[in-house]
């Protein structure tokens, strides 16, 4: 071949770009390392140390942190490659650039060399048979993770757009706002969620807690959590499931030992009849609200909207959309669009005193 | 092989009135004409595609923004991706393809001329069935109009219960009528390059583009046939009592996904292959050298073709696979970066030692090296699964696909469309147009899909019409919003060079770039019939050897 002297010329180029590579590999770590410290100063939210925010770089519970290690594995890795590939081709752009040239002169005419291109092939492929045995192993531990005896057994039945949980074993139900307790090495309490649908696909994301899974209907689906701090952790719906997708949001509450204790105990009885608020509960009983709500211990048995039996307990209303307050409450029996606009709770047109005496009879739901 | 060409008649030379010259436009079976009716009919809904990715900026510019309703907001991101990618993406491809390939083989039209007519209209009116529903969406009865179900109308939500009306009829019947223009073009392009090729194009000879095309044919075959059979089983369901995905009948959601993403992922590279072409024609011209490793680039793109039809399910990372159906996806998804990165190399083995131009064509093709490889490595992180059940379905997700098909598909196109205007028109793009086009896109599109990674790895999910405050989402979103619009200003710059260029460019002369592909070897336009005389090749680059009879390709090969 006439042309294998250019081969081996580039070749020496090759090896001489070998030795910038080091220095570009020094790089490459820096660049994560400012990464990684950028992350972390986002993640530090100054609003108190009960609240979390929704960063996958902090992870607070076990999922969620191998999620995070091999992530950060991925992220070195990929880092190099770029800071690598980056080098080249910017080193070559420049070097190459065309200078002023007669229009006859043309560069060596190079087709190819096959150690070259074996090298580039082969070494991708090594960089690849770890990429994968390493994220096969965090597959296996989080995915195939054996049920502890012990464990707390949630149903979540994503809805059009509220959350339902159900703890079987307990009796309870509540909705919007999960309770859980929290972890320690030396009590280990990690929670099982059984997702299910109701109507739409749904998907389950605290990203501090867990990675995402999809509630679809006629299809069952499992994940697990064992959180090791305590506090309000956020989320919300991640598969969009129709017109009010946005705030269909979640909000995880990882209590202490006790704290836990006290919210079943408090979750587990029925409503406490309050004389004073008898004509906001016949406001109730006497429209359709009974139909898609359920209050335990009346005849209200509705399943189509959230249980409100302890809906003073919760924060939000509206799956999250609004604060529990006196006034959102009203506004949401009046106009539930005001607040959600898509939402499936109809606006029950109630006269102002019914208005009244309903929101009432709700504030007494503890 | 003339016997088997359809001759067009030449030299009606005089004036005509405007309506036989639209006339001539419905009806011609010219595959050039046909190819810029793809491309100028991409271009319009690429602006309207536009506009709706504006409308879904502005709406989320800040926390709680009132801009539009939850409804219109969802029914832009609908249209804004079913009309990208079926509307603006693979029609200017095909485009490309109907002109260049015939061109680049020696041949004097495709292989079936009015298959080709019809396959483009069919294509076309797919897109004016999409936007008749914004008028006839709920004009007989029902709810909603335009379709509001996202662009991959995942089951249950397409169905009856949870889309009533005629929303997402329209949808799927716009998706199955351009469907099968899709399957007709890409038979044509197949049977064009199998039989028309000219004397002496043997298959390893032909040019980079053209072998690109034809795995891209191929692999539309294989692809939009399941997407074509799930939009009639979707159309059983809605009008003839079907259950195939109807999850209140005990039918399967997940059967869905499968479907489409089993098109889906295959798709994502039937947009990318032709763009991989343009790279190895205009890297490799711009670099005055051949290609590097012509072989391998051939045997990566086939790779890449079977690879990446196994890989789709890791669309469906977060359904709840089974550990080893996650595990196998992983491997897949990762193993189809190892072709792809071949390419990347290969193109700095070919900008290696050479004389690199920089003109646009050349800094789009730059901005695309760089751009492919960031996609190509956030890629690469989600096909790390746990990783993925993290960034899949948020934000992170689409920046990283915005990545390929703006950083990557657009950037090609825009090469392209500088690179063969001339040979198209006949007339030069202006050089200063585009280079205020090209670092305005470049600034605008780094503003906003650098910087829309973070608030996925923030925890903020896709296809929200509006998000919380305090979640640090705020600021994030306003850089990404304020880059759109200076992407909507360069395009603004493109569309006026295009129309400035065709009444007062500069003459182009039949090879503006010095090339070596046949196309350039003919007249700026090529005349109806392409070649007087069908050419005839001894190497890859026929022209390089006219240019140089002293030291012809045809020696080395």
């Amino acid at each position: 071949m006439a042309r294998v002297s250019e081969v081996k010329n580039g070749r020496r180029k090759m090896s001489l770009l070998k030795t910038i590579s080091s220095t570009l590999r020094f790089l490459a770590q820096t660049t994560l390392l400012l990464f990684w410290s950028a992350m972390s100063v986002w993640a530090s939210e100054p609003t108190g140390s009960s609240s979390h925010g929704t960063n996958i770089f902090a992870p607070a519970s076990t999922p969620a942190k191998s999620i995070a290690d091999l992530s950060i594995f991925v992220l070195v890795i990929t880092g190099i490659i770029f800071v690598v590939v980056f080098g080249l081709l910017t080193y070559s752009v420049v070097k190459f650039r065309g200078r002023a040239m007669g229009a006859s002169r043309e560069p060596a005419q190079v087709y190819g060399s096959t150690q070259i291109e074996l090298a580039w092939t082969i070494i991708p492929i090594l960089i690849v048979v770890v990429l994968f045995l390493a994220t096969a192993r965090v597959i296996h531990a989080i995915q195939d993770a054996p049920e502890p005896a012990g464990a707390i057994e949630i149903t979540a039945i994503g809805h059009q757009y509220w959350w339902e949980f159900r703890y079987p074993k307990l009796g309870i139900v509540t909705a919007n706002e999960l309770h859980i307790p929290v972890s320690g090495p030396d009590h280990p309490a990690p929670t099982f969620l059984q997702l299910l649908s109701a109507d739409t696909d749904h998907s389950f994301w605290v990203p501090e807690l867990a990675g995402k899974t999809d509630l679809i209907p006629n299809h069952p689906n499992r994940m697990w959590m064992d959180p090791q701090r305590t506090g309000i952790f956020v989320g919300q719906c991640a598969q969009y499931c129709g017109v009010q997708h946005a705030k269909m949001l979640l909000r995880v509450s990882v209590d202490g030992p006790e704290e836990f204790a006290a919210w079943v105990s408090a979750q587990q009885k029925p409503v406490i009849e309050d004389a004073s608020a008898i004509a906001g509960r016949r406001v109730f009983e006497n429209n359709a609200c009974m139909n898609c709500h359920a209050l335990g211990g009346t005849p209200a048995d509705g399943r189509f909207g959230p249980d409100l039996t302890h809906l003073m307990s919760r924060a939000t209303i509206a799956a999250g959309a609004a604060e529990n307050t006196h006034d959102n409450l009203r506004l949401w029996i009046q106009n539930p669009s005001a607040i959600k606009p898509g939402s499936l709770m109809p606006a029950m047109k109630l006269s102002d005193a019914d208005l009244d005496a309903v929101v009432s009879y709700m504030e007494t739901l503890h | 092989m003339s016997s088997n060409v359809i001759t067009v008649p030449v030299g009606q030379t005089e004036a005509r009135p405007w309506v036989d010259e639209l006339h001539q436009w419905l009806t011609t079976v010219d595959h050039k004409r046909l190819g810029i009716l793809y491309i100028v009919s991409a271009l319009l809904f690429l602006v309207i595609g536009g506009v709706e990715a504006l409308i879904i900026r502005t709406q989320l510019m800040h926390s709680h923004n009132n801009f539009v309703s939850p409804q219109v907001f969802n029914q832009m991101f609908t249209m804004h991706g079913t009309t990208m990618i079926f509307f603006v993406a693979m029609p200017v491809l095909f485009g490309f393809a109907n002109y260049l390939v015939p061109l680049m083989i020696g041949a004097r039209d495709m292989a079936f001329p009015r298959l080709n007519a019809f396959s483009f209209w069919l294509s076309f009116l797919g897109g004016l069935l999409l936007y008749f529903s914004f008028l006839g969406g709920s004009g007989l009865y029902g709810a909603g109009s335009a379709p509001d179900v996202g662009w991959w109308s995942y089951a249950p939500l397409g169905a009856r219960a949870f889309s009533p009306g005629h929303s997402s009829d329209y949808w799927t019947l716009a998706l199955l009528v351009s469907g099968f223009g899709s399957i007709g073009t890409a038979t044509n392009i197949i049977a064009t390059i199998l039989c028309l090729r000219c004397p002496g194009m043997k298959l390893n000879r032909m040019p980079l583009l053209v072998w690109m095309n034809l795995v891209m044919a191929e692999m539309v075959l294989l692809a939009i046939t399941p997407l074509s059979a799930a939009q009639i089983m979707l159309l059983i369901d809605r009008y003839l009592g079907g259950h195939f995905f109807d999850t209140q009948a005990g039918g399967s959601a997940v059967l869905w996904m499968h479907f489409f993403w089993i098109f889906g992922h295959p798709e994502v590279y039937v947009l990318i292959i032709p763009c991989f072409a343009f790279m190895s024609e205009i890297i490799s011209v711009f670099s005055r050298k051949p290609i590097f490793g012509y072989p391998v680039m051939v045997a990566a793109t086939v790779c890449i073709a079977f690879v990446s039809m196994s890989v789709w399910a890791h669309h469906m990372f977060t359904i709840g696979m089974n550990s080893y159906a996650n595990s196998f996806f992983t491997l897949t998804t990762m193993a189809v970066g190892i072709p792809t990165g071949i390419k990347i190399f290969n193109w700095i083995g070919t900008m290696w030692g050479g004389m690199i131009q920089f003109k646009t064509p050349m800094l789009f093709s730059i901005g695309f090296l760089f751009q492919f490889l960031i996609a190509g490595l956030t890629g690469i992180m989600m096909a790390a699964s746990p990783f993925d059940w993290q960034l899949g379905l948020s934000y992170f997700v689409v920046a990283h696909f915005h990545y390929v098909i703006v950083g990557g598909i657009l950037f090609a196109l825009f090469a392209a469309f500088y690179y063969w205007y001339p040979k198209i028109t006949g007339r030069m793009l202006s050089e200063r147009l585009g280079r205020w086009h090209f670092w305005l896109f470049l600034i605008g599109f780094h503003l906003t899909f650098d910087v829309m990674h973070i608030p996925g790895l923030l925890g903020m999910p896709r296809r929200i019409y509006t998000y919380e405050p305090g979640r640090g989402w705020d600021t994030l979103n306003l850089i990404i919003t304020i880059g759109a619009f200076v992407q909507a200003i360069a395009i603004l710059v493109f569309v006026a060079n295009l129309i400035i260029s065709y009444f007062k460019g500069a003459e182009a002369g039949n090879d503006p770039w010095d090339a070596w592909t046949l196309e350039w070897s003919i007249s700026s336009p090529p005349p109806a019939y392409n070649f007087a005389t069908v050419p005839s090749v001894a190497s890859r680059r026929p022209l390089w050897d006219l240019k140089h009879p002293e030291d012809p390709d045809s020696r080395y090969e």
